[in-house]
This record gives structure tokens, C-alpha cells and sequence, in this order.
């Protein structure tokens, strides 16, 4: 049987000494276990379970190049980045393709941000890598096998972290490339920070595979916050998933947000092992031409007293295709859970595709949750008032789907992001999504006037 | 300003409209009034561009332009101003970002600069006071969460705001009290000039109390079937409007 996979294998039993000698030993040490996952595996196609619409054999397959002896890469920063946010002060990162920097300094209150490389840090990256990622999945397994380099965020126990720290990464490179990305984030008891990570791609005319596989360990009373803002190209595939474990009492927002993209998969998987958490999980994605984005999200209440909100929003055009699983698990003996799910989709043009799943599978009483999907088109009652105030079909269109969408900006728990993401929303849609057809090429938004 | 000939409309195949002829000249009150089902709504949607309706015949003029070949926005932008029986809720956009777009766009139809920020407040305070229409209300989001009333209210100060040459108000006066009424139909006269014309459909003869009409029309079975002063509104508030039906109906048999 052939599989994307066997190059991939090929690639590391022919290159594995010079792909250590590049990397920390904590990433070579998982290495074999990973290899032997892979070995007689293909990656996930469409129709298997979980992955009713994504082909990852398909997104594998093709000849990247991957950067194997870490040669610097040569990323422009000097580029006005779309991802600057006015009024935010961050701790600001830049990642180029997959070579994280190494922090100078520590930040205030031993708050450590750097290149999991890093020497200073072995024992504690040793201490948690791999451990929350599950190793036989192959989407992470193949990003153990190659993976070199990630960031490591350490926030100790009790420091509240009061700049937001802002990742950038930059996709940049001349021929496809793979990049294989890796992020293990500590968030100690009664710790308090929150994360903003953003996925560019600066050479619009190269093919890109970046997989990255993020770990966030949150402990007891802790707070987090993770914003995951995908503004790339349309070449570039994204398999990306990101696996959280929540201690008792803490508090987490994760929001996965696909303003560009090309093919994107994103598993986002909050395990709650704790009593008396919180967690949000929102989402939105904004598709258009044949951009594909599959968000599956889990959300595993194993324990009692917790509450869990869930939201994702797409709106599609053209020949874009949208999926959403939001699987939720509550597991026996966790009473007083309480989780709600919910995906609104607009498909704007009548080739758009929505595949939603939601699923909930509860096995204890006394659980207060409940789902729903909703697949639909743009108010037309809403549209007309607009236009018979002067609003033009496409404004109208730009305002409604805007308008769509601020539920999960409104979830930003930062108000600057929010500005910013309200602004760059509106953008996405004047820009390419508000291209009104209906005003135009079919006479839809006009009286249509059929003489006898 | 507005001819409107032997207009034909039909929804999903049913003909509603079957023949409205009516002329409105600048300053004038002009109250269409029928049976439910008459085609009242309709005449106004139809006016107002509604894709919902398709026109099977006739022609409408509105200052000379063919106003069937315009779109909704742009018949707004003449100077055609509907306001709803129904008002639309919008949540998620703000009145003061609907309001302001609906202004620029108007501006930009003119090749008019888009109004300052503070121009643009400015406006709003001024055309709510009109209506009385509570600055809450103007910062939430459009239309929603309204009560039957503040919708109406809503509908006039967007009117105020766009300063229309031809108002059409359909069923204004539904849903309201009395206290509102007077509010609604003040805010009505107050913008009232002698180029602007109105068309008030409604169902009673309260709300012409306040809007005084010049010409009261009585539609059905989707013509006008009756027209003369306003004293008819008063005939028809005692009468009812069956002794029209017979008429009509004993005239076609």
C-alpha cells in the first residue's frame, strides 16, 4: 500500500543523525517511538471517521522540502505584518518557517518564553513534551518524527502575566516547503496569561505544509487564554492541532480564528480533569474560492462540576468547503456538568459547502448540555431593509455578515484584539467576500421586472 | 413626482397589483386605505423595490426616472423613503453604523465627502430629538429588542435622517397607543414641507387625525377603486367598507 507517509520515513531513516544533530535530545528521544506509530500507516482520507471531508494523504503527498539542517532563514520583517495590533502591547515573537528564537532574558516573574532548543530549559521541556499529544495519533506522530525546534511558554505558579505574549509565524521560502512546528505551553497553578499566535504566509506563490502540534498543560486556578489566528495564503496547508489539559478551577479560552487560508485542519482537544473548570472554546472561519477549512474539536468533561461553552461560526462563498465536528464527552461520575455547543453556519453562494457534526455523548445524570447546528443563507428580509435605506446590496452583505460573526469577537477577552479583529473582519469581507453577485450578475437584490 | 400606470405585480404567481393608477404631486397627503388583503402592503413593497414581488405591467415615473429599473438602494437615494409595517431586526449592527452607512451612501450618490464622525453625531442627536427617540436606543442594535412602539419611532427618525422627497409609511399606526401615535404622527408633520409628499396607508381613520390627508383612495381587490377628499376616510370609518365592496363587486358582476 502506498502512503504520503512512507516518504516522509524514507526521509528520516536516510537523514535521522543530521535531523538530531540539529535538535534537542528531548525531541530525538521520542523519535523511534514515533517512526514505529507511522511504519505500515497512511494518513487519515476522506470518509473515515473523523475526517469525513478532509484528505490528509492528500495534503502529505506532495515533495516539500524540509529544512533539515536548520540553514537561517531569511524572513522580512521589515514587512508591515497585517497581524500588527494597534494599542496592544505584546511580548512579541517572530518565528521564521519553523526556527523558533532564543528568549535573551527572562520576562518579569520567571515568565519564560524561547526556543524549546533552548539548553537552559532541557528538564522542563523533557519533563512534558509529548506527554499531552497523543503519540499514535499519525497527524502527531509525523510532527514528532521531524520536528527540531518549537517554543516553550513557562508561566510559574501564582505570576499573572500582564502583557499578552503575541507569536508570529512566517511562512517564507522560495520552493514547497514543510514546516513542522511544535509549542508546549505551562501554565502553573493560580498563573494568570494569555496567548496570541499568528499564522502568515509571506510568499503567496510558494505550496506550504506546516504541521504543528501545541500542548497546553493548565494548572489548578489558573487562567488562560489562547487566540489562534490563521492569516496565510492560499497555498498554504495547515495541519495543526493543539491539545490542552485543564487542572480543577482554572479557566480557559482557546478561539481558533481562519480569516486566509488555503486547506486548514485544525483538531482542537481540551481535556477537563479537573472539578470546577471553565472552558470556551469559540471559533470563526471566513472562506471563499475554494479555500477548505475543518475545524474538530473535543471537549472531555471527565469530571464533575464543570462548565463548558462552545461556539464556531463559518461564513462560506463561492466554492469554499466548511466542516465542524464538536464532539463532547462527559464522562461517568461527573455530575453538575454543564456544556453547551453550538455551530451557525451562512452559506453565501449556492456552491458553498457545510458539513456539520455535532455530538454529544453524555454518561452520567444530573448534566445540564445541549447542541445545535444551523446551516443557512443571508436574512434576505434584513438585506432588503438595508438597501431601502440606501445601504448597496454589497455593504448590506458586508454589514449582515460582520454582524454574523461579532458574538465570537465579543469572546476576545482583550479589547484591543477585538478592535482589531472587528477591523480586519470587515476587511475580509469588503475585500473578497462582499464581491455582491447578487447585484450584478443575477438580479436578485432588484425588483424583477417580467413584462407580458 | 410620482406616476404610477397601470401597475401589475404578482408574488409567486398570484397577481396582487391589477392596475394602480395614481399621481402624487409635491406637497401632498395622499392615504390609501382597503380591506385587509386589498394589496396596500404590496403597492408599497413594490414602490420600495421588494425582490420578493415581480411587476408584470405598467410603469412608474418618479421625477421623470423610470423607477422599476432602479434598485432599492437607489430609489432610496432619489428620495423614495419606506417606512415598515414591520421593521426589521438587525442584531449585531449598530443604528449609528447603519445610520452611517445609509448616510454615505447617499452622499457618495451625490459625489459628496462622507460626514465627519462629529458631523455625523451630530445629525443623529438633532433628527432624534424629532421623535424622541431615546439615545439608547440609537446605540443598540438595529431594531432589536424594540418594543412595537420604539420600532415605529425608529422608522420616522431614519426618515428625518434621510430626509425623503416621497415618504410611503405603511400601517405606521399599527401597534401603537395613543401617546406613541401622536408622537409618531409629529414627528411626521414636523418634517413635512411643500416639496415632500407622503402616502399613508392605514386601516383607520385615527391616524389621519393627526396626518391630515389631501386625497384618500380606497384600495381593492388590487385597484383603486375610490377616491375623494378626506371626508371619505370619515365615511368609511362609520360605514365600513363592504357598501364599497358591493359597489365594485355589482359593477364588475
Amino acid at each position: 500500500m502506498s502512503s504520503s507517509i512512507q516518504q516522509y520515513i524514507d526521509i528520516y531513516k536516510q537523514f535521522g543523525a543530521r535531523i538530531d544533530t540539529a535538535s534537542s535530545p528531548v525531541f530525538n528521544a521520542l523519535r523511534p517511538a514515533a517512526l514505529a506509530a507511522l511504519e505500515g500507516r497512511r494518513m487519515p482520507v476522506k470518509g473515515d471517521e473523523n475526517y469525513e471531508v478532509s484528505d490528509l494523504e492528500a495534503i502529505y503527498a506532495p515533495d516539500y522540502g524540509i529544512n533539515i539542517d536548520r540553514l537561517a532563514a531569511t524572513a522580512d520583517t521589515d514587512e508591515p505584518f497585517r497581524c500588527d495590533v494597534p494599542n496592544l502591547s505584546t511580548s512579541l515573537y517572530y518565528v521564521f518557517n519553523d526556527t523558533y528564537p532564543h528568549a535573551q532574558q527572562k520576562l518579569p516573574g520567571g515568565v519564560v518564553v524561547t526556543s524549546m532548543n533552548d539548553a537552559t530549559y532541557h528538564e522542563i521541556v523533557s519533563r512534558h513534551y509529548g506527554t499531552i499529544a497523543p503519540a499514535d495519533n499519525p497527524q502527531v506522530a509525523l510532527n514528532t518524527l521531524l520536528a527540531q525546534d518549537g517554543m516553550l511558554v513557562y508561566i510559574p505558579a501564582g505570576v499573572v502575566v500582564e502583557r499578552p505574549i503575541q507569536l508570529v509565524n512566517l511562512l517564507r521560502a522560495n520552493s514547497p516547503l514543510m514546516t513542522n512546528r511544535r509549542m508546549l505551553i505551562i501554565v502553573e497553578t493560580g498563573a494568570q496569561a494569555k496567548m496570541l499566535v499568528c499564522d502568515h504566509t509571506q510568499s503567496a506563490d510558494t505550496d506550504f505544509l506546516n504541521t504543528q502540534v501545541v500542548e497546553i498543560i493548565v494548572g489548578e486556578n489558573a487562567t488562560f487564554d489562547y487566540y489562534d489566528l490563521e492569516e496565510a495564503s492560499e497555498r498554504t496547508h495547515r495541519v495543526s492541532s493543539l491539545w490542552v489539559r485543564q487542572a480543577a478551577g482554572s479557566n480557559v479560552l482557546v478561539n481558533g480564528i481562519t480569516l486566509m487560508n488555503g486547506t486548514t485542519r485544525n483538531d482542537y482537544h481540551i481535556d477537563i480533569d479537573g472539578q470546577h473548570a471553565e472552558t470556551s472554546l469559540l471559533g470563526m472561519a471566513i472562506a471563499n474560492n475554494t479555500q477548505h477549512i475543518d475545524n474538530h474539536t473535543y471537549i472531555g468533561h471527565n469530571v464533575g462540576y464543570c462548565h463548558s461553552n462552545e461556539l464556531f461560526k463559518y461564513v462560506l462563498d463561492d466554492d469554499a468547503t466548511g466542516a465542524f465536528t464538536g464532539k463532547i464527552l462527559v464522562a461517568a461520575g461527573s455530575p453538575r456538568t454543564e456544556a453547551y455547543q453550538s455551530n451557525r453556519n451562512i452559506c453565501a453562494s449556492s456552491r458553498a459547502k457545510m458539513y456539520t457534526k455535532p455530538q454529544l455523548e453524555i454518561y452520567t445524570d444530573d448534566v445540564k448540555c445541549g447542541h445545535g447546528a444551523t446551516v443557512g443563507q443571508l436574512d434576505q428580509d434584513a438585506m432588503f431593509y438595508m438597501q431601502t435605506r440606501g445601504i448597496s446590496c454589497q455593504e448590506a452583505r458586508t454589514l449582515l455578515m460582520q454582524a454574523f460573526m461579532s458574538d465570537i469577537i465579543d469572546g476576545v477577552r482583550l479589547e484591543a484584539l477585538r478592535d482589531r479583529l472587528r477591523h480586519l473582519v470587515e476587511k475580509r469581507f469588503a475585500g473578497t467576500l462582499a464581491q455582491c453577485r447578487n447585484c450584478t450578475a443575477s438580479q436578485s437584490c432588484h425588483t424583477r421586472i417580467k413584462k407580458k | 413626482m410620482l406616476e404610477i400606470h397601470d401597475l401589475h405585480a404578482q408574488i409567486e404567481g398570484k397577481e396582487i397589483l391589477k392596475g394602480i393608477n395614481l399621481t402624487v404631486k409635491p406637497g401632498e397627503v395622499h392615504a390609501i386605505m382597503g380591506p385587509n388583503g386589498s394589496g396596500k402592503s404590496t403597492l408599497a413593497s413594490v414602490l420600495a423595490g421588494n425582490p420578493a414581488f415581480t411587476v408584470t405591467g405598467g410603469s412608474v415615473t418618479f421625477y421623470g426616472k423610470d423607477l422599476l429599473a432602479m434598485s432599492p438602494e437607489d430609489r432610496s437615494h432619489e428620495g423614495l423613503f419606506l417606512s415598515f409595517q414591520y421593521p426589521v431586526e438587525i442584531p449585531g449592527v449598530s443604528m449609528v453604523n447603519f445610520m452611517r452607512a445609509a448616510i454615505n451612501e447617499k452622499r457618495k450618490y451625490y459625489g459628496q465627502e462622507p460626514l465627519s464622525a462629529s458631523d455625523f453625531l451630530k445629525l443623529m442627536r438633532e433628527k432624534r430629538s424629532i421623535v424622541e427617540l431615546d439615545n439608547k436606543l440609537a446605540s443598540r442594535s438595529v431594531n432589536e429588542g424594540f418594543s412595537g412602539g420604539e420600532k415605529k419611532r425608529n422608522e420616522i427618525f431614519q426618515m428625518a435622517m434621510l430626509e425623503p422627497r416621497l415618504s410611503i409609511l405603511d400601517e405606521t399606526d399599527s401597534g401603537l397607543d395613543i401617546d406613541a401615535l401622536r408622537t409618531v404622527a409629529g414627528g411626521v408633520n414636523k418634517l413635512k414641507t411643500a416639496d415632500n409628499a407622503t402616502i399613508v396607508i392605514t386601516h383607520y381613520q385615527r391616524l389621519l387625525d393627526y396626518i391630515k390627508p389631501d386625497f384618500v383612495h380606497v384600495l381593492y381587490k388590487g385597484r383603486i377603486v375610490k377616491t375623494d377628499g378626506p371626508q371619505l376616510a370619515l365615511v368609511l370609518e362609520e360605514k365600513g367598507y363592504d357598501w364599497i365592496k358591493q359597489e365594485f363587486d355589482s359593477l364588475k358582476g
